[in-house]
């Protein structure tokens, strides 16, 4: 069975995107750490590692809050979105 | 704050005995921020809303309790029928939860309550050291009481400090696909009738050997195929829960059952599993914390509850808060009583009874040695190969000769009878 990436999953869910960011991160601090476990812990791959730097985008946050939780370093400045932003479970 | 179980049943609750409730709710509606696995178990629903069984939008009752040991290719199930499931008290519900929850918000309304859906606070409204209201969408809204529901990431609960973020150690992650097929290839697949449903629960390879299980529930239309990790473990092991769901998908056990369908939805979510040892302080002068803000969750091993403690804490909540109407005292002291109650409930008797559970589910030995271990003697059992049998003991006795020994073995035992 081939496996679907997390994109293409995230690519169905329903999001209302707000233009407010609500995701932060300190880069010197990022670029000081070994570890990355934002890469990991993040179930939407709202983190990525590109030549040494850690990017991030947060349209595909699910708010699940593990990327603050995991991160010891105190890198990432993680808050909710708006209210009635983020995303929308049609399930749950 | 946050129309989730325990939201709403505080919010249905104080409406009832005629208080002037506010629910507020930062999702577009009640449920838009919410998913778990599957399941409501226990009779704080039917106690709250007694004709659930006809109103409410449950997906299916649970008629099949599943749990399989997995190895890479194996699989060895137990499970569990009894005509008692069908029953009207039904044990377990097949809930989803946007779907749930806007009808339980839609039932707090009715009794009266206002649910303010795509609000949320900014902050807590505070009158010296006392909790006071909240601030949100701009405007200061005062409250004799503020009580934080508003899950596990509770930034109320941290506002008002009673508590610190969980500790990844703590926690559990969740993810989670909605998978859509026709109603009658579920009932085949899973040989289910009408409002039949499974909970299916699966400990093993799964997990790649760390903390946490799989999950499989059967929807009307639909499975919620997941996987549950601990977020620490995740982070060492540098794995994603998704390679691990991609992995369970896999499964020959799992890949049938699943074959043909169409994702719709994937979602992520985090539990705070290590019930009591993390639970924060629940009460200070104005406010209170129900349900996962305040880690009532309760994990056995073989059972993973949440909502009903998240009902029972919003319950609990609302008699503390109608006492403390009546004697116009909403001190620290007057709200004491929450925890009283809780105390004499199942809610702290559970968790105080698991105490040690958390920990002794930390350890690997239960996620691939001893599935590895069942499914090896399940095979001595039940392969027939030609060559003369041992008895059952002898059988055992060679698994574990191969695969453990016996000093790995007692202590887990001596450890697990005192913790599950």
């Amino acid at each position: 069975m081939s496996t679907i990436s997390i994109e293409d999953k995230l690519s169905v869910n329903k999001f209302d995107i707000d233009k407010d960011v609500h995701i932060k991160i300190n880069e010197d601090i990022c670029k000081s750490c070994q570890e990355h476990v934002c890469l990991y812990v993040c179930p939407a791959n709202c983190y990525k590692l590109s030549e040494g730097h850690i990017t991030f985008s947060y349209e595909g946050c699910l708010e699940c809050g593990s990327c603050h939780i995991a991160c010891d370093k105190g890198a990432i400045d993680w808050t909710l979105p708006r209210p009635g932003f983020g995303i929308c479970y049609q399930y749950g | 704050m946050g129309a989730g179980p325990a939201g709403c049943a505080c919010g249905y609750k104080l409406a009832q005995a005629g208080l002037q409730t506010l629910v507020v709710e930062r999702g577009k509606f009640a449920g838009a921020k919410n998913m778990w696995g599957g399941a409501f178990y226990g009779p704080e629903l039917l106690k709250l809303f007694p004709n659930f069984c006809e109103e409410a939008p449950f997906e299916r009752y649970v008629t099949r309790q599943r749990i399989s040991f997995l190895t890479d290719e194996d699989c060895l199930s137990l499970e569990f029928t009894t005509p008692k499931f069908s029953q009207p008290s039904h044990n377990g519900f097949i809930i989803l939860r946007s779907k749930f929850d806007r009808w339980l918000a839609d039932k707090v309304q009715e009794a009266g309550a206002i649910v303010a859906a795509g609000l949320g606070a900014d902050d807590l409204l505070w009158n010296e050291n006392r909790v006071a209201g909240i601030k949100a969408g701009g405007d200061e809204l005062p409250a004799s009481v503020v009580v934080a529901c508003d899950g596990v990431n509770s930034v109320l609960a941290q506002k008002a400090g009673l508590r610190e973020e969980f500790s990844p150690e703590d926690i559990k992650q969740g993810v989670k696909e909605i998978i859509e097929f026709p109603r009658e290839t579920i009932e085949q697949r899973f040989n289910l009738t009408g409002d039949e449903g499974m909970s299916w629960a699966f400990v093993g390879s799964c997990t790649e050997g760390l903390p946490g299980g799989g999950f499989i529930y059967t929807n009307k239309d639909s499975l919620s195929i997941g996987v549950v990790a601990q977020l620490n473990a995740l982070a060492e092991r540098k794995i994603q829960a998704n390679d691990l769901l991609e992995e369970f998908k896999t499964h020959p056990e799992v890949a049938k059952v699943i074959k043909g369908g169409k994702l719709v939805e994937y979602s992520g979510h985090l539990i705070p599993v290590s019930g009591i040892n993390m639970m924060p302080k629940l009460y200070s002068d104005g406010f209170l914390v129900a349900g996962d803000a305040a880690a009532m969750v309760l994990g056995t091993g073989l059972i993973l509850e949440g909502a009903n403690f998240a009902i029972a804490s919003g319950i609990a909540a609302a008699q503390t808060i109608i006492r403390a109407k009546q004697e116009d005292d909403f001190s620290e002291e007057s709200l004491s009583y929450y925890k009283r109650l809780l105390e004499d409930s199942f809610v702290l008797k559970d968790l105080k009874t698991f105490k040690k559970a958390p920990h002794f589910l930390e350890n690997p030995h239960i996620y691939n040695l001893y599935p590895d271990l069942a499914c090896d003697l399940a095979q001595r059992i039940f392969i027939s190969d030609g060559q003369p049998r041992g008895t059952t003991w002898n059988l055992f006795k060679r698994s574990l000769e191969d695969k453990a020994s016996l000093w790995q073995i007692v202590p887990d035992l001596i450890r697990g009878k005192g913790a599950i």
